[in-house]
């Protein structure tokens, strides 16, 4: 998709490739594809936004839409925007990709299933790098103030940001214990391992009173040699022969 | 006439009224709930008001995901820190996706007085007015603000409503009505109730005078400024001007209708606002005549400068926005504006000479 759009983020889309699978293929999310707005849905926020590609994927593979659109990512004309829109996908709970604002915003979900006494969860995933914007500290904040225990954030910590290493940019370590800090329940896990990730996903779920955050330990680009742990595959689109060599190793082709 | 009332205080009346009969109306503030007058409704219906702190982005986001969820937010602080510190927020989540939240700010215009410039929006209406799909409403006086904040309730898609700190007087005649998008015409007041324009100039056209437009000068005004132009225009006719008045509260979309027929019949038009004399009201109406019907245009408001520390008082008459300011641009139009006080049209010296 990436490759076809000549533009796009295939990097921080490796690195959570693995994470929404087991959130949209290990019946972690319930959702309803005929029923996008289904007011018992869980609700999905990518505020990664720039993984656009890989929840694509995942909502068409799930039948939100035709896996025949997947080729049009980024092109004129085509609701699959470079960052996700919500009033063109059906799916997609929020407009994404200003890094730093969809924990907000799933945020405002989660006190609105408490206020509707409903039983859906949020899940959000955010990037490493994300977290140094200062409103994902206000939004955590909240989110425990208001005891959360419906919102489970997945922080993809694939250490690479696009001007660098994330420690070398401006650190975030102890990320856990920052988040523990503001009242958070914190569970690590290996972020390629999808055994892990849905016993990991089953513990968030069963926290109550407080949010829980996942950091999930990932490595950029996942699965291709050539992107993993480089921060130049942050942005940029892979050539004809590189997408080739890329879906032969990710065993696509 | 009855008394004087800030809009803030019809904003928070309103919002209980609406919080009785409609359970889908949420309330957010970021620590300025005494100020907004948002606490009135937190006293109420604690369970639905959300004071998330001093941290406007989050609420900005926070109501988002709450208009998602099919509620109808109300997020309120004052207006720098809604449309300046929270601009990126109010675009990306809010505005871009059309979620239906509605931002009611506070404290707009140099009339939040003694805070100062910090605490002085003059920028809003623009910041706002340019986000694709927003509606910006801007009420003259408490009942306005009330009918402004239950149409906003009743649209689908973002507001952006603007409230003031400062008490003022009634400015709309009894059984005035609010619709967005349409402005009213509050002078000349022929009949003792509001009537349409249509109405008005063809009563008015009777006494017509040949070759000459109907009206000497127009004031298109919102907020604050409304009540003075209506005392400007009533001190003209007395002098022997033709006046009329608009009170121009939905910035956004605007009565393009209304504005093409006011440039039609008059010499001139002056626009009042408590903003910028750049991008806000005096930009919209600009935009609009210039392409339908040029007519000459004089904006009065604050001059590409921050505002100052003062009672409400004395900042509107450094910045010349009492009637006596509006009478006098009326009086020197279109000559040199330059001449009056405390008004420094750096645009207009350049044109006019």
């Amino acid at each position: 998709m990436v490759g076809r759009a000549g533009s796009g983020h295939p990097g921080g889309s490796l690195s959570c490739a693995d994470i929404i699978a087991a959130l949209y293929f290990g019946d972690v999310l319930r959702v309803e594809p005929d029923q996008p707005n289904w007011p018992g849905r869980d609700r999905f926020v990518l505020s990664k936004g720039h993984a656009a590609p890989v929840l694509y994927s995942a909502l068409a593979r799930r039948g939100f839409f035709s896996e025949g659109l997947l080729p049009a990512l980024r092109q004129f004309g085509s609701p699959l925007q470079g960052h996700p829109d919500c009033r063109k996908v059906p799916g997609v709970e929020a407009s994404t990709g200003s890094l730093g604002q969809g924990l907000s915003i799933a945020v405002g979900m989660a006190l609105a299933a408490k206020l509707d006494v409903s039983d859906y969860r949020v899940w959000v995933l955010m990037g490493d790098g994300e977290c140094q914007e200062g409103q994902v500290w206000e939004a955590a904040m909240s989110a425990s103030h208001y005891k959360l225990d419906n919102l489970i954030a997945i922080v993809d910590h694939n250490h690479l940001q696009i001007d660098g290493r994330v420690e070398d940019v401006m650190s975030l370590d102890p990320l856990a214990e920052k988040f523990k800090a503001f009242g958070w329940h914190v569970l690590s896990v290996d972020g390629h391992d999808v055994e892990r990730l849905m016993d990991v996903f089953q513990q968030a779920i069963d926290v109550k009173g407080k949010p829980v955050v996942i950091v999930a330990e990932t490595v950029k680009g996942k699965g291709v040699s050539f992107m993993e742990g480089k921060k130049e595959w942050h942005g940029k689109a892979p050539d004809a022969g590189q997408v080739e060599q890329a879906l032969k190793q990710l065993a696509v082709v | 006439m009855s008394e004087m009332k800030a809009t803030r205080d019809a904003y928070g009346e309103a919002l209980v009224e609406l919080g009785k009969h409609n359970p889908d109306i949420v309330v957010l503030d970021a620590d300025l709930s005494s100020s907004t007058r948002t606490g009135v409704f937190a006293k109420e219906f604690p369970e639905r008001f959300f004071n998330v702190g001093i941290a406007e982005a989050n609420m900005m986001g926070v109501a988002a995901g709450l208009a998602r969820s099919g509620k109808i937010p109300f997020a309120s602080t004052f207006a720098v820190f809604a449309a300046g510190r929270a601009y990126d927020q109010i675009r990306q989540s809010i505005a871009y996706p059309r979620f239906n939240v509605k931002i009611a700010a506070s404290h707009g215009g140099i009339t939040v007085g003694p805070d100062g410039a910090s605490h002085q929006a003059l920028e809003d209406i623009a910041l706002m007015r340019v986000i694709p799909g927003m509606t910006v409403l801007v009420p003259c006086d408490a009942k306005q603000a009330r009918l402004a904040v239950m149409a906003a309730a009743a649209h689908d898609g973002p507001v952006y409503i603007r409230l003031g700190r400062a008490k003022v007087a009634p400015a709309l005649p009894e059984g005035a009505g609010f619709e967005i998008g349409k402005g009213l015409v509050l002078w000349p007041d022929i009949s003792g109730e509001h009537k349409g324009i249509d109405h008005i100039c063809n009563h008015l056209q009777q006494a017509a005078r040949p070759g000459k437009p109907l009206f000497d000068v127009s004031f298109i005004a919102c907020g604050i400024t409304v009540g003075p132009a209506i005392e400007a225009a009533r001190t003209l006719e007395r002098e022997g001007m033709s006046c009329l008045v608009a009170d121009m509260a939905s910035i956004k979309p605007i009565d393009e209708d209304l504005l093409a027929k006011v440039a039609k019949c008059s010499s001139a038009i002056i626009t009042c606002e408590e903003h910028s004399v750049i991008g806000g009201l005096g930009s919209a109406v600009c935009e609009v005549v210039s392409c339908i019907h040029p007519v000459r245009v004089v904006r009065l408001g604050v001059n590409d400068e921050f505002g100052q520390s003062g009672s409400a008082e004395e900042l509107l008459e450094e910045y010349g926005l009492t009637s006596r300011h509006f009478c006098l641009s009326a009086h020197n139009f279109p000559g040199s504006m330059a001449k009056m006080p405390g008004s420094k049209p750096v645009f207009f010296q350049q044109f006019l000479g």
